[in-house]
């Protein structure tokens, strides 16, 4: 690992983003206006600080999860990613690269996001508003780091796009969004129980109707951010110096 | 110094089930440039791929500058720069320059160096993709440029340059031969082939020939080396008929 690499690598992706920024307007955007809409749809303030919370969580999760594997495969396919592993650049320092800029990415969106669902929206929620802005940040980290796994098993940036509904959406529908998980059949349960957004949804809900930090929210926040540390760590397993 | 800067015995690759390079044998001298001559899909690039350490080979043995290829510490010794600009098309040559200095470790005055070397001057601040695609190509070997590579392996680095840019850059690669780099450049037009100390002649995954350009033409007898490369090819399939 070496630090100025890693750092050097997000200071390009953030100076990438800085030379398009329709795209910084639609991810700073896309979460906050999706939040309104929701407000809007339910027409209850009760409601929607039932389930706000929840999509807070899953909206930067999605986001990140396509920008990253559009990105990463983009550096694939335009050869950008062989030209740095002819140099000294470690895999690892590639990926936290990309994870930084992300991450600082996804900072940014969540607070814009949570701060008018708990001004304007009249978001309320019994927890730490802390908490909860770790709880997303985390999730957007995780979207980030599972973007750049699955960018490897993506030929064409049409076979990325169609990742989104692989991965991403039994996520959302086994979340307990739905349907509450423990009432779920004990195959679908079970499957719920090793997706790493089932734990995000558990701890935002928690957030949301207690205060209490207890051992469950402590051990289902430590399970999103190993869950991105892993995915980080497979990622870089599918990078290659050789190709055929 | 007599050491070849690389050293290729038995190399075989295969790309997609077909044979690309069968049995390439030679050697590349330091401080020369070297020219790798052949029709497209001939196997240069693979050739290239092989030497820099990106491309998975069946068999055979690449040593470059005393290691085998792709050893990690060649990663700072040689330039490469492939055929399709593989350059940041969203920033401007000097941001995405800076960066690849930044991962090699070069000083950041390398920037500007190899910006004046590569003729970029006026377009340093353009971004990378609303550059001609001279100007692309160039950008792209710009990059190998940096720091202080010994071994330069570039893949048709003057495509799309007019005449009187591609006469900078081969001066270029002469001064910096002349300096000890050693530069193997691939190339499919022959009049390039007769600015090179050395070529190596591949046809169809076979090397033809390594002989100097005055050798060739001598021993074919042929006026250009077009026609000597022309006649070599020719030989080879009398002499397998």
């Amino acid at each position: 690992m070496s630090a100025p690499i890693t750092f050097a690598t997000t200071r390009r992706i953030l100076t990438q983003l800085r030379h398009d920024p329709r795209t910084v307007g639609l991810i700073i955007g896309v979460p906050s206006l999706l939040m309104i809409l929701l407000r809007y749809v339910l027409n209850s303030e009760q409601r929607f600080s039932a389930i706000a919370p929840a999509l807070l969580g899953i909206f930067p999760f999605t986001i990140m999860f396509l920008l990253t594997s559009i990105t990463t495969l983009r550096e694939r396919t335009t050869g950008t990613l062989e030209r740095l592993m002819t140099m000294p650049m470690g895999k690892l320092d590639l990926l936290s690269g990309y994870a930084l800029a992300f991450g600082l990415l996804a900072t940014l969106q969540v607070l814009v996001a949570a701060g008018i669902s708990l001004t304007w929206l009249g978001l309320d929620i019994a927890g730490s508003v802390w908490t909860l802005l770790l709880i997303v940040v985390l999730d957007a980290l995780l979207g980030t780091a599972l973007g750049l796994f699955v960018s490897a098993f993506a030929r064409t940036e049409f076979q990325a796009i169609q990742f989104l509904p692989v991965f991403v959406l039994p996520q959302f529908l086994l979340c307990g969004l739905f349907v509450p998980r423990d009432e779920m059949g004990w195959l679908l349960s079970a499957v719920s129980d090793v997706l790493p957004l089932s734990y995000a949804v558990d701890a935002l809900t928690h957030v949301t109707r207690s205060a209490a930090v207890d051992g469950t929210l402590v051990r289902n926040v430590a399970i999103i951010a190993g869950c991105a540390v892993v995915a980080l760590l497979l990622g870089a397993a599918t990078l290659r110096r050789r190709t055929p | 110094m007599d050491e070849p800067a690389i050293e290729v015995e038995g190399l075989r690759v295969r790309r997609g089930g077909q044979e690309v390079l069968r049995d390439i044998g030679c050697t590349v001298r330091r401080g020369t440039v070297t020219g790798l001559l052949g029709p497209n899909g001939c196997g240069k690039s693979t050739l290239m791929r092989s030497i820099v350490g990106v491309q998975i080979v069946e068999s055979g043995r690449v040593t470059v500058l005393r290691r085998p290829a792709g050893s990690p510490e060649l990663r700072r010794r040689i330039g490469y720069a492939t055929q399709d600009p593989a350059i940041y098309a969203d920033l401007t040559v000097s941001e995405a320059l800076r960066y690849f200095a930044a991962v090699l470790g070069a000083p950041p005055s390398d920037v500007d160096r190899v910006i004046t070397q590569t003729g970029l001057t006026a377009s340093a601040k353009t971004v990378v993709g609303r550059l001609s695609g001279g100007q692309r190509g160039r950008a792209n070997l710009s990059v190998a440029l940096l720091g202080t590579p010994e071994l330069l392996v570039l893949d048709e680095p003057t495509v799309g340059s007019d005449p009187e840019l591609r006469d900078e850059l081969w001066q270029l690669f002469h001064h910096l031969a002349a300096t000890g780099v050693t530069l193997l450049i691939s190339s499919h037009v022959m009049d390039e082939a007769a600015r090179c100390d050395e070529l190596l002649l591949l046809h169809h995954g076979k090397l033809l020939a390594q002989a100097t350009p005055d050798v060739l033409r001598e021993r074919t007898g042929a006026p250009d080396l077009e026609q000597a490369f022309l006649r070599l090819i020719k030989g080879r399939e009398g002499a397998a008929r």
